[in-house]
């Protein structure tokens, strides 16, 4: 009974994982950028919602009015203003990867820095919906599960997006071929520059919804951005179906894994999988070989 | 071809010249300079160790916090059973081992992937060793008894670092020099002109580590003891990196000369202001891909070209 509650709750941290790697895929998988301050945007949305519940004792759902334009407007002008010169400038994506990775390593550095400044290092964290609730005889608590139907509910309405609307071809061509979808009018910079955006704004959604249950602080970003990574790899750069259930993998085996063999060893664990499957399957779990 | 033993001849004679100096100094100056220098030294030994493999073959290793790391346990380890000489040389020996078998299982992967999994490496190593420490040990902390002074410590990283810059140096003359560059230009052709690219990628990378490795061995000395958060310090790995970027990968003494800055910034910095150290690194990385994507060496050398053909024009009318 024990094991199924664990496995749970690694399910609905899972969840959360599929979640953050999604806007992470949105991001390296459609706009060729690999973002490695993705997580700031994660652990400035979980801020916001702190200060949301804590300074103005409004419900941390509503932060999300506030996180989600500025980490849309500020995602779109990092891309408009300082990865398009490097897009240009790049003569392959090989290029492009080591350049995007030093210049969003220096604004992950910077941001840590400024939230770390105005913000400290402090543990943050409080309690919403911190109420039992009791499934098949295993009890969970409601702030995990109403996080996880989130997460749930913007995946699919993302993958409604992408399948069914004309935005969502374009960006569907713009993941298989960006210079053929140029030639047959599709506007890629303008595409991958809001794809890019919405990719920030789904991190601060995502780490409004953790942080209802998870304490975080201005350090815990790379932590996310790293997990992310390892979900988007999983489940295969720009194959935004399959990062969902690579996300609910990774969380179950960490739970598991933490619970079966030693909880500080999450990390190794996830690393270990991690490692395994860049060996075994560098391309991703859900791609046709 | 009298123009390149000139040439070299210059850069031997000022090379010579400071080795000498830095060799006199702790005669005739103070402890802070002499522990500010030393860790100079160790900065100078990182970045080129990493642009030795990184810089040649552009892949971005963020692994040098862990191999910096391992060299730090194996002297913590060792010192209390071994003369601490050997415990450095144990080391060296201990980061290369490590290093050929990650280099065997990963130097296949190309680009992000490496990157993040040098990344990952480090934290990975920092958590086996600090869980290990605490369920085997029952304490995450270990001593270190050394009774080496600063002084022998400020000559072995001195030897150290002119070890490296003169390898790094001859290496890159050499046939693997050569062939490390072409795997950087681009691996499959290297491949095909019959060069053994995993040999040359797993020696290297090793080369590379072992001499990270020693360096946090020497600088273990210094500390009354470490800890797993001590030894895998991230910061190490970025640091150097930038170190590296800044100074030029393109040459040889390019990140000898970045490495200067970049200690300055961080013993004024890092030790009153450390968030702000962190966004003055971030910012560097910044300005390093926008506005000097070479690194300085490239611009060095050619200011240095353009006074030598001014004074040269000089001295001709004036003759």
């Amino acid at each position: 009974m024990i094991l199924f509650e664990v496995f749970l709750n690694g399910l609905l941290l899972g969840g959360m994982y599929g979640l953050i790697a999604l806007g992470l895929n949105l991001q390296y998988g459609i706009a060729r950028i690999l973002n490695l301050s993705f997580g700031e945007f994660f652990v400035g949305g979980a801020f916001v919602a702190f200060f949301t519940i804590m300074l103005w004792k409004l419900n941390p759902f509503l932060s999300v009015f506030v996180s989600i334009p500025i980490a849309f407007a500020l995602s779109w002008l990092i891309y408009q203003f300082m990865m398009i010169p490097l897009i240009r400038r790049a003569p392959d994506q090989d290029a492009l990867d080591a350049d995007a990775v030093l210049v969003t390593f220096g604004l992950f550095f910077v941001f840590q820095g400024l939230a770390l400044v105005y913000w400290s290092g402090d543990l943050r964290g409080y309690t919403y919906l911190s109420v039992p609730v009791h499934i098949f005889g295993a009890t969970i608590a409601l702030n995990r599960l109403v996080a996880f139907l989130g997460a749930v509910a913007l995946a699919l309405a993302l993958y409604g997006v992408l399948r069914y609307t004309r935005v969502g071809a374009a960006l569907r061509a713009i993941t298989i071929d960006p210079v053929a979808a140029g030639l047959v009018g599709i506007d890629v910079k303008k595409h991958s520059a809001l794809v890019f955006a919405a990719g920030g704004a789904l991190a601060a959604t995502a780490g409004m919804l953790v942080s209802t249950f998870v304490s975080f602080s201005a350090t815990s970003g790379v932590e996310y951005t790293l997990k992310a990574l390892i979900v988007v790899i999983m489940a295969g750069v720009g194959r935004v179906t399959g990062t969902l259930a690579a996300g609910i993998l990774l969380g179950v085996v960490e739970a598991l894994g933490g619970y079966l063999i030693d909880p500080s060893l999450t990390l190794a664990i996830n690393f270990g999988l991690f490692m395994l499957i860049l060996l075994v399957r560098p391309t991703g779990l859900f791609t046709r070989a | 071809m009298p123009d390149i033993i000139d040439k070299n001849r210059t850069t031997l004679a000022i090379f010579a010249a400071a080795a000498v100096i830095l060799a006199l100094l702790p005669g005739i100056t103070s402890g802070y300079l002499i522990s500010f220098l030393l860790l100079m030294f160790a900065n100078v030994a990182l970045a080129t160790a990493w642009s030795f493999f990184s810089g040649a073959t552009r892949y971005i290793s963020l692994a040098t916090a862990a191999f910096f790391g391992i060299g730090i346990y194996t002297l913590a380890i060792t010192h209390v059973y071994i003369p601490v000489g050997f415990a450095l040389l144990a080391a060296a020996a201990i980061g290369f081992l490590v290093a050929v078998i990650v280099g065997l299982s990963t130097l296949r992967l190309r680009g992000v992937y490496f990157v993040v999994f040098t990344f990952g490496l480090t934290e990975l190593v920092h958590q086996v060793i600090n869980t290990w420490e605490i369920k085997i040990n029952r304490t995450a902390t270990r001593y270190i008894f050394s009774d080496v002074s600063n002084v022998t410590i400020y000559y072995v990283l001195l030897a150290v670092a002119l070890i490296t810059v003169v390898g790094s140096w001859y290496v890159s003359q050499s046939r693997l020099g050569y062939a490390l560059r072409a795997i950087g230009e681009d691996e499959t052709v290297a491949r095909h002109t019959g060069i053994n690219t995993t040999w040359v990628k797993v020696l290297c990378f090793a080369l590379s580590a072992s001499a990270m490795a020693l360096v946090g061995a020497v600088l273990a000395l210094r500390y009354p003891y470490i800890d797993a958060s001590i030894a895998f310090n991230n910061s190490w790995s970025f640091q150097v990196l930038i170190a590296a970027l800044l100074g030029g990968v393109s040459r040889y003494w390019g990140p000898m000369i970045g490495a200067i800055p970049l200690v300055l910034l961080s013993e004024f910095l890092a030790g009153t202001f450390p968030h702000h150290f962190s966004i003055a690194l971030g910012l560097c990385f910044i300005v390093i891909v926008y506005f000097i994507p070479g690194g300085l060496a490239p611009l060095i050398e050619r200011y240095w070209q353009r006074l030598r053909d001014r004074v040269r024009a000089r001295l001709a009318v004036a003759a």
